[in-house]
């Protein structure tokens, strides 16, 4: 590691960047069992795998880094909302078929940006892990996309709820283009990725499918923002609550 | 680069010991594609012996591979039991895993398995499948096939149609 670089954040950085895998793997999985169709349901618990494993690639690397006895297991099932930094539209619940998907279509065509760009990362466990992320994010995004057209551009019940779903969750996605002070020391030293300069790319291709699935682009006078801080929506802690049960009511407990 | 390759590099030619390693670890089968072993789908990276302490590196398909456990055990269990005790199962993230590492022999036992085999590319890069690309059916070998659906019964694999024989298969996607 780079001995200009200050540990604890990337530590934090790390983490962040598993919380966001972690939560939004948890939504999809959500679904397994619940999707409206066998193909889908197979579909989304496997792109929620996708998100799960990175989750624990991205723990296993904060715990060796931190060197303080935690592991993947500890960092994921032992830490509470206020300590969870992922970006808050990773925590929004699944909503129906069409804020899943809405959802799904905005975050993918950011991890594509933003994996491309850890790929070149100082940091040669973060570029490997991107290495591999890069090729799954890829083939969510097609497949995500492929939904926005099919059903923006489908009956008109499909057609408005996906916008509705569009609409209700564009305040979420400024936070992913914006950094604190420590992220930027990363970003200085060639281990983080610069997310402000992804937003211009993001955006013009959100829009070239939006306008492709003739759905309109959401006015995006409102945000929220705070996950990297710590600040979440209501929804988290019930996530948390599922996802942490076991281990909290039988601690150590593996199987 | 694959095992072979890698296993040269490392040992002292014509090291029997190493073979016999491989040849064992060609009995490690993947859990969801029994006819496949770790060797052939490209997910054995790298045999290595110091003393008694035998190190296998395996890497995972896909981030979230569930077979990756099950895999890490089998590959223990049948040192194990071949007498080998001190067995270090590590798992590389770099270079990242691609169906081009899959063998050809590999490839010919999905397809008699009727799993349609990924396609191979040029540069040892492969993109996922793009659509119109044309996948053969593995029972009678037509190009008329459809998607379904981009994810079959694991995350590594498609669900397409055959259109001329009407049977439904997976493909192995490109990765």
């Amino acid at each position: 590691m780079n001995p200009n670089v200050n540990k604890q954040y990337l530590v934090n950085y790390v983490i962040a960047l598993g919380d966001d895998s972690l939560t939004l793997g948890h939504r999809l999985s959500e679904w397994s069992s619940n999707a409206p169709f066998l193909e889908e349901d197979l579909a989304l618990s496997n792109v929620a795998l996708d998100f799960i494993g990175r989750a624990m690639m991205f723990y296993s690397y904060a715990g060796e880094t931190e060197d303080a006895g935690r592991g993947e297991d500890d960092i994921a099932y032992l830490r509470d909302c206020r300590e969870y930094r992922n970006l808050l539209i990773c925590e929004l619940p699944i909503g129906d078929f069409a804020d899943t998907i809405a959802r799904q279509f905005l975050v993918d065509n950011y991890d594509v940006g933003f994996y491309t760009e850890l790929m070149k990362s100082a940091d040669e466990t973060l570029a490997a892990i991107a290495a591999k992320a890069i090729k799954e994010s890829r083939y969510h995004l097609r497949r995500s996309e492929e939904w926005v057209k099919r059903l923006g551009d489908g009956t008109g019940e499909s057609h408005d709820r996906i916008q509705r779903a569009f609409n209700n969750v564009w305040g979420y996605t400024h936070e992913l283009f914006e950094v604190d002070k420590n992220e930027q020391s990363l970003i200085n030293a060639g281990i983080a990725v610069d997310r402000p300069a992804l937003k211009a790319d993001w955006e013009r291709y959100a829009q070239s499918v939006l306008n492709e699935a003739t759905l309109d682009t959401p006015d995006s006078q409102w945000s929220i923002r705070g996950g990297r801080e710590g600040m979440h929506t209501e929804h988290l802690g019930y996530l948390l609550a599922e996802l942490q049960f076991m281990q909290r009511a039988y601690p150590g407990l593996e199987w | 680069m694959n095992v072979a390759q890698n296993i040269a590099d490392t040992a002292e030619p014509g090291s029997s010991e190493l073979d016999r390693l491989e040849a064992l670890l060609d009995q490690v089968t993947d859990p969801e594609i029994p006819v496949i072993s770790i060797r052939e789908l490209g997910i054995l990276r790298d045999i290595s012996l110091a003393g008694d302490q035998v190190t296998v590196t395996v890497t995972t398909t896909y981030s979230g591979c569930p077979a990756m456990s099950t895999i890490k055990a089998d590959i223990r269990q049948t040192l194990s039991a071949a007498g080998y005790e001190d067995v270090q199962v590590k798992q590389s993230l770099s270079p990242a895993w691609t169906t081009d590492w899959m063998t050809t022999e590999g490839r010919e036992k999905l397809r008699e398995y009727g799993i349609a085999p990924p396609q191979k590319s040029g540069e040892g890069h492969c993109a996922v499948i793009s659509p119109g690309t044309a996948v053969a059916c593995p029972q009678c070998g037509s190009e008329h096939t459809e998607c379904v659906s981009e994810f079959g019964s694991t995350a590594c694999k498609a669900l397409y149609r055959c259109l001329a024989c009407a049977e439904p298969f997976d493909y192995f996607k490109c990765l």
